[in-house]
């Protein structure tokens, strides 16, 4: 078959299994724009900025484990999706990025609308290309989506020069079948004598912990953690990431760990003796302090990215390899190789529960204000626990995590690296459009949803009824509690002035809108909300203005120094 | 620790700037540098010389390795090897006495002076770097005008090879 270059392109993805381009067009993809428009295999979904192309992407491969893409033009095109690159860089999201360049004879001359897209990117990609020639355009994708989806998975960015994409220059295309790059091999397959080392101490621990993230996620290996923790009855503590990964609803999870962690998992952290880390990176936000990072603790790390190995925490058996292999490997294992003891572990559970008995995610009930932790709470009844629940940063991110209690894997979907406001309502639209009849809700703030508020019209026209959760609380709420405990109260430019009246908004934008004000109103609006299956409903719920997220470890903290919420320290 | 690692990697236009851009965005020290092509065509071979805490060389090998360019690694240092760096040194040779001095230190150093106009002098000089270091500090007393040096090259003793295959 003889094509010219967007054609190839287009072609390319259609042979690739691509079902949706998140995009924006310009002048340097008119070319591939062409070639989209002559055909129907292939869906693109126009933003209106390119930033929320990037979220999109990312939100539907989050939710679905299959590689996000996007097409957007050189120059303002391409810096805009930086922020959406970089997202999905921190959180190891497979993501395809076809950014459009200048001409190859312009490149380096500063021509209209172009930028070093190849430069900008590398250091928040796994990978990037630029093709110069019409006749590596279908074997550099190819080695794109392989790079991105295989291994550690990451975003990759391919920049085409608009002269490669030349309707009247046709070379023959066939879609490459295999990939073959000698430089890179990721490891998948963990070391077997590792693994024996590794079960033998995991089965002599008297205060086992299995601590678990996005790679859990990321491999889909939730069959094996579940397995792998119920034959072991070992507590369970996610990461921000891991969410899902095992069900929030066990009795083995202890809730998530980290900065605004549980007591129990962070108590359960700070006094283990063997901790096993599953896909998990030991992120500063879940060690704290580094130097009191469980002390009494021997450690052992499965990643598959050997550089994520003695990174940050210094481990005793090591384990590079993917984390479903290793599980299934460790799991056939592990009935030969001995018993838990179980006398210890009741002890241990013992301890445990009691952590648990101080009930640290409490809230006042009976206030006169919409608590936001009750907000998520009532969703999360709402919706039986089962929707596709994307956050934007700050304290209703947290109380998303600690009271969306996840039982499967793809449904949390957040910026936990990165921390990208504005990431929640694009994401959610990416994963509609993979998830079509499931319930969707983005819980975001006043402040975040404003940095991509535009895709609510991107959301009409493709008819994408997400439900939007605002939990309105006039201050960039994280901000402000910062500035709460360690600034002495003084809310430096932390209140939000002259919010405009989102239930008008989401009219105008064609959308249906409403404000809930009082505690008693929540679960009736979000049942309305959610019976209104094809409208994207916007619920501006006035929350507390005063709320905190607790328990809080203060960044450079020990995991035994958390600060209780004021009506929990009493108790 | 002073460390050598030795790289095999794609001779793409974007190889260097991912190593050096890797150096500059994780805050790793680089002493020197070197790239040029091999033999195969297609590959390029890079020695870094870098220095940092057992920790930070066993990241700074691991990210590298991460590099999608990057085809093969080897830290040369933790094994026998031989390292050179070459260094053109221009100095001031406008009267006999400076004349003599140089050509017998340069002789002691087994250098070669490969440039001589009426008033200077061009030494060349290949060894270990320590070497080099030793020659600049002998001929202090001189004016030097100009130092160029190539940055280290190094490659393991014996059979051991960074070679793709062997
Ligand atoms: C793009 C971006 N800019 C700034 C920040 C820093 N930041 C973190 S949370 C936050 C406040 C978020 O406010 P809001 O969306 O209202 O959420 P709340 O904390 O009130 O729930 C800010 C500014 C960020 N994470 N991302
Ligand atoms: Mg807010």
């Amino acid at each position: 078959m003889e094509l010219n270059g967007a054609d190839i392109v287009v072609q390319f993805l259609k042979d690739e299994g691509v079902e949706y381009v998140f995009g924006y067009p310009g002048g340097s993809v008119l070319h591939i724009y062409d070639a989209l428009f002559k055909q129907d295999d292939v869906r693109h979904i126009l933003v209106r900025h390119e930033q929320g192309a990037t979220h999109a992407a990312d939100g539907y491969a989050r939710a679905t484990g299959k590689p996000g893409v996007c097409l957007v033009t050189s120059g303002p095109g391409a810096t805009n999706a930086v922020t959406g690159i970089a997202t999905a860089h921190l959180d190891s999201i497979p993501m395809v990025v076809i950014t459009g360049q200048v001409p190859t004879a312009y490149i380096g001359s500063d021509a209209f609308q172009e930028v070093d897209s190849v430069g900008i990117t590398r250091p928040c990609v796994k990978h990037n290309f630029l093709v110069k020639d019409v006749n590596d355009i279908a074997a550099t994708l190819r080695k794109a989506f392989y790079i991105a989806t295989s291994g550690r998975p990451g975003p990759v960015v391919v920049d085409i020069p608009k002269n490669t994409t030349d309707p009247n220059i046709k070379v023959p295309y066939e879609y490459p079948k295999s990939v073959e790059m000698r430089s890179y091999h990721p490891t998948d397959k963990g070391n077997a004598r590792q693994i024996k080392k590794a079960v033998d101490l995991i089965l002599s621990a008297k205060r086992p912990m299995l601590y678990t993230g996005g790679g859990v996620i990321l491999s889909q290996a939730d069959k094996q953690l579940i397995e792998f923790a119920k034959k072991l009855g070992y507590p369970v503590t996610n990461t921000l990431m891991g969410l899902g990964g095992y069900p929030g609803t066990d009795e083995q999870f202890v809730g998530m760990l980290g900065m605004h962690g549980t007591y129990e998992a962070n108590m359960a952290m700070h006094e283990s003796d063997v901790l096993v880390a599953i896909g998990a990176r030991f992120d500063d936000r879940v060690t704290g302090d580094v130097k009191q990072f469980c002390p009494n603790a021997k450690i052992i790390h499965i990643d598959i990215d050997p550089s994520s190995i003695s990174k940050n925490v210094r481990v005793d058996i090591p384990i590079v390899g993917d984390v479903k292999n290793v599980l299934n490997d460790m799991l056939k294992i592990l009935d030969g190789a001995g018993k838990p003891d179980e006398k210890a572990l009741s002890s241990w559970w013992n301890q445990i529960n009691q952590w648990r008995s101080k009930d640290c995610l409490g809230f006042d009930r009976n206030s006169d204000l919409i608590k936001p932790q009750y907000v998520v709470e009532t969703l999360y009844e709402v919706t039986g626990g089962d929707a596709y629940v994307t956050s934007d940063v700050g304290q209703h991110q947290m109380w998303a995590a600690q009271f969306y209690k996840f039982k499967s894997p793809y449904h949390w979907i957040n910026s936990g690296g990165l921390g990208t406001m504005g990431f929640g309502l694009p994401a959610a639209l990416g994963v509609k459009l993979a998830h079509p009849n499931a319930d969707v809700a983005c819980i975001t703030g006043e402040a975040s949803i404003q940095m991509c508020i535009q895709e609510l019209s991107t959301a009409l026209q493709y008819s994408l009824p997400v439900k939007v959760l605002t939990l309105n609380n006039r201050y960039m709420g994280m901000v402000r509690q910062w500035q709460e405990f360690f600034y002495e109260s003084r809310y430096s430019h932390s209140y939000m002035e002259a919010l405009p009246d989102f239930v008008k908004l989401a009219e105008s934008y064609g959308h249906v809108g409403m404000r809930i004000e009082k505690p008693g109103d929540v679960e009736g609006a979000i049942r309305e909300a959610f019976g209104m299956k094809d409208r994207l409903v916007f619920m501006d719920f006035i929350t507390d203005k005063t709320e905190n997220v607790y328990p809080m470890i203060a960044a450079g903290k020990a995991h035994n120094e958390m600060h209780m919420s004021p009506d929990r320290e009493l108790s | 620790m002073r460390h050598i690692i030795s790289m095999l990697m794609e001779n793409e236009s974007g190889a260097l700037s991912r190593v050096a851009g890797l150096f500059s965005a994780r805050g790793y020290n680089i002493e020197s540098l070197t790239v040029a092509p091999t033999e195969d065509e297609s590959l390029s071979r890079m020695t870094i010389v870098t220095s940092g805490s057992d920790n930070i060389i066993e990241q700074i090998t691991k990210q590298l390795n991460k590099l999608v360019d990057v085809v093969k690694l080897a830290d040369i240092t933790e094994g026998m090897h031989i390292e050179r760096e070459l260094m053109l040194i221009k100095v001031k040779a406008d009267d006999i006495d400076k004349r003599e001095e140089l050509k017998r230190l340069s002789d002691v150093f087994r250098g070669r002076i490969i440039d001589v106009s009426d008033t200077t002098y061009i030494i060349e000089l290949t060894g270990t770097n320590e070497k080099l270091d030793a020659f600049i500090e002998a001929i202090q007393g001189q004016d030097i005008i100009e130092t160029v040096r190539s940055g280290v090259s190094g490659i393991a003793r014996g059979e051991k090879s960074l070679g793709l295959t062997v």
